[in-house]
């Protein structure tokens, strides 16, 4: 099942919007720790929101690389891709 | 001081903590007076704040057994156990944990840290799957990482999850090792290992339960969650601590895997490390066998703690889902965890702050532990505390009749 990147980025915006606080602007170039202020585990938390929506796991290691939401959206796609 | 730059925000709260006059992570306790009290200079404090389950650390037989060691081998063996040598004590504590357990191995690391940076790290190689419960403690998120498998985080305690999750990864090659652990430090819930097991045995993977908070605490004799759940059968390996139930320091990991030993020159945090000195090795040994002998012990504890828990419940204190050793009351965000912990602590009663990240859905805990060795005095002396802290915050409501009998003792 292929999804394509805008749709992706819709999910990860859609999924965020509901457990910030607060609403924030969003672009692929929000820094998830900096820009959001989530700790290690609230964004561990939010990835599984994620994964859930797209069934898919997205291992730690990849979680760890991940900066921006640019950066989820590539990793998310790709695991998607290979589901 | 730019190297360190990169905690400017952490630097930040911790000097908050600092200027309000109490810092709960940084209390340095100048006598001990036994397993439920110390000194902070020269105010007395109640302990409701440590691991000391059993309540072992005064027992005079461990206290002895201790002694003796470090006057027969000397205070430290200078060296690891693949260099330098092992000691008897450390082959008879391996075979006292074998022999407890039932299990065919064991083995002894210097801390409960390292068992899990050992065992997990070394189980499962690079193209293995390690598959973590959300709320691991970061001993099983940092062994996970020295490692070089595929890691994988379930929805705490969601076997349904877990499933989810071992079909994702169906055709993917590569062992799969599920853990969990036995009681949740931070609010004291326990895991539900059978349907875990269920879960194991459809995908075939390997099971690892870390006891560390349930060993001494659950199960007829002691063992912990898979024994009390009748599943010790299905847990391929049990990891645990000597410094809680067992008063000491240390770790182990127990298993009848065939092959076992190889670890032994495979496991870096085993081999690179200096090996438990002579006098924690024959104090765990003794405390194993006091956990043996003596049920009571368990008995006691779980009177306390369902004493503590149920008095927290009456108050209206908002408290973790199970009655256990660990009696976690959630409080409405950091700073108020911060002031109730002040409150109680100048009021002569030590307990725990816990914080996000180390909590889990972001929550502000007031955590206590309850001991064994806490008379029923102590245990109503400490609930009459919170209840006058609670209401001077105004977390709970005012039962004038409630407090006045818990103040009096019932």
């Amino acid at each position: 099942m292929e999804s394509s990147v805008d749709e992706i980025r819709g999910v990860v915006f859609e999924t965020l919007r509901a457990s910030l606080p607060k609403p924030i602007e969003l672009s692929d170039q929000t820094n998830i720790v900096r820009d959001l202020g989530l700790d290690s585990v609230a964004v561990m938390d939010f990835v599984m929101e994620i994964e859930d929506r797209l069934d898919i796991s997205v291992p730690l290691d990849r979680i760890a690389e991940v900066e921006n939401i640019g950066d989820l959206v590539t990793t998310v796609r790709d695991l998607k891709g290979r589901a | 001081m730019s190297l360190l730059e990169k905690f400017a925000t952490l630097s930040a709260q911790y000097d908050k903590l600092e200027s309000i006059g109490a810092n709960p992570f940084n209390v340095t306790f100048d006598r001990v007076l036994s397993p439920t009290e110390a000194m902070l200079g020269d105010r007395r404090v109640l302990l409701l704040g440590t691991n000391n389950y059993l309540g072992l650390t005064y027992d005079p037989a461990v206290i002895r057994k201790s002694v003796d060691a470090t006057r027969d081998f000397g205070t430290g063996t200078t060296g690891s156990r693949i260099a330098n040598g092992s000691y008897g004590g450390h082959k008879q504590l391996e075979q006292a944990l074998a022999g407890f357990y039932g299990r065919k191995h064991a083995m002894v690391f210097s801390t409960g840290y390292q068992a899990n940076l050992g065992m997990l790290s070394t189980l499962a190689g690079k193209n293995d799957h390690l598959l973590l419960d959300a709320d691991s403690h970061a001993s099983i998120y940092d062994g996970s990482r020295l490692g070089h498998a595929q890691v994988t985080r379930f929805r705490h305690n969601d076997p349904d999850d877990l499933h989810k999750r071992l079909r994702r990864l169906a055709d993917v090659p590569g062992d799969k090792v599920i853990v969990v652990e036995g009681i949740y430090s931070m609010l004291g819930d326990t895991a539900p290992l059978r349907e875990f097991v269920d879960v194991k045995r459809e995908w075939g993977a390997y099971l690892v339960v870390d006891e560390a908070h349930s060993m001494g605490v659950l199960g007829e004799t002691g063992r912990g969650l898979a024994e009390a759940q009748g599943v010790e059968a299905d847990v391929d390996f049990i990891v645990g601590t000597f410094s809680k139930s067992l008063a000491g320091v240390g770790g182990f990991c127990v298993s009848d895997m065939e092959g076992f030993d190889i670890l032994r020159v495979a496991c870096r945090p085993y081999m690179f490390t200096a090996s438990l000195p002579p006098a924690i090795i024959a104090a765990t040994t003794e405390a194993l066998h006091q956990v043996r002998t003596r049920p009571q012990l368990r008995e006691k504890l779980m009177q306390n703690a369902e004493r503590f828990y149920e008095g927290l419940v009456r108050l209206g204190f908002r408290v973790g889902p199970e009655l256990s050793p660990v009696v976690s009351a959630i409080m409405p965000d950091a700073e108020t965890a911060s002031m109730f912990w002040t409150n109680l602590l100048k009021a002569g009663l030590y307990t725990n702050v816990s914080l996000p990240p180390a909590t889990p859905n972001g929550l502000a805990l007031l955590r206590s532990s309850v001991s064994a060795a806490h008379s029923p005095q102590q245990i109503d002396h400490a609930i009459a505390l919170f209840a006058h802290v609670g209401r001077s915050l105004g977390l709970i409501p005012y039962h004038a009749a409630e407090s006045e009998a818990l103040i009096a003792g019932e």
